[in-house]
């Protein structure tokens, strides 16, 4: 594994450069990686790069890019909509020549259009935000003070909303509320179930499994050898 | 459903949502009694996981959570939370 770049577009046409995690030895089967989403992409970092792991000692190329925003990413999230997420895991499928794309839970609801692929642990953009709002009121409680989500949602659809550490922006908050898993017939949805174990983005500390890391990376294995 | 069979139903269900959030493994809850302190005892619990906590309920017992019944109370003990899911389910 190693690290490296991507372009990733900027509005008005400029582009920046975004990090990359990449197992990239050529091979003909090349999986984008679109991430899980805000506190859930710290909880599946580490299960992501296993499922990488296991990918690449079957023959599988993989490519976990940096949203925009996010992890390493120079970009102010304020500034960030989920088309300019979508951009960029196009741009990175297309700089790394992506033949298939796997999915992580809310990173389902910004994947490029036409790649094939897997969504493992589908969840829709509203149940996001709405867990989101909800370490928000509950760690404000604790601190004294009364917030409500209604009218939280209500001021963060028109100026934005910081929800557990993430500055959102309008944009952000109102189009992922009403984002849901895409289906298409090539993309192939993933449960916990499938899989087996429990889920780690539920984990209130990060953690690992093994397990699960070997059942995902089969799935893919096995369709892409079909 | 009666009202024994409904709470033992959902206390299953409960427990291995709490088995979920915390990382424990399979049965590893069962020892949970009414007693047993959650938020407060359990420091793996912060806002963000009874955040989680809180969504999973809802999704798996099929519940809808107002964020004004969400107080400090709710988690004190596991007792406290199963008999807030039952009552719940009952309402729904």
């Amino acid at each position: 594994m190693k690290p490296t770049s991507y372009p990733c577009p900027l509005p008005g046409g400029a582009s920046a450069s975004e990090l990359a995690l990449v197992f990239d030895q050529g091979r003909a089967c090349r999986v984008l990686i679109a991430p899980a989403l805000f506190d859930e992409a710290n909880r599946m970092r580490r299960f992501t790069v296993e499922v990488m792991r296991r990918l690449d000692g079957a023959g599988i190329d993989s490519f976990f890019p940096d949203l925009p925003g996010c992890n390493e990413s120079e970009r102010d999230l304020t500034t960030v909509e989920p088309e300019d997420w979508r951009m960029a895991l196009e741009s990175a499928a297309h700089h790394f020549r992506a033949t298939h794309v796997l999915a992580l839970r809310g990173g389902g609801l910004i994947i490029p259009d036409k790649l094939p692929g897997w969504h493992f642990g589908p969840v829709k953009g509203a149940s996001l935000i709405k867990t989101l709002l909800r370490a928000r009121i509950i760690s404000a409680r604790e601190a004294g003070v009364e917030e409500n989500a209604a009218q939280l949602m209500e001021h963060g659809r028109e100026h934005g909303l910081d929800l557990a550490g993430y500055s959102l922006s309008a944009e952000m908050l109102r189009q992922l509320d009403q984002a849901t898993a895409p289906q298409r017939g090539n993309l192939i949805p993933i449960d916990q179930e499938t899989i087996g174990g429990s889920p780690l983005w539920l984990r209130a500390e990060p953690d690992d499994d093994p397990a699960q890391e070997d059942a995902l990376a089969a799935v893919l294995a096995v369709g892409l050898a079909a | 459903m009666n009202g024994m069979t409904m709470r033992s139903h959902t206390d299953r269900k409960l427990r291995k949502i709490l088995e979920d959030v915390l990382g424990l493994k399979p049965g590893q809850a069962d020892g949970f009694d009414d007693n047993t302190g959650l938020f407060g005892e359990l420091p793996e619990l912060d806002s963000m996981a009874v955040a989680g906590l809180l969504t999973e309920m809802e999704d798996r017992l099929d519940i809808v959570i107002d964020e004004d019944e969400i107080d400090g109370e709710l988690f004190e003990t596991y007792g406290n939370l199963l008999t807030f899911a039952v009552a719940k389910q009952t309402d729904a």
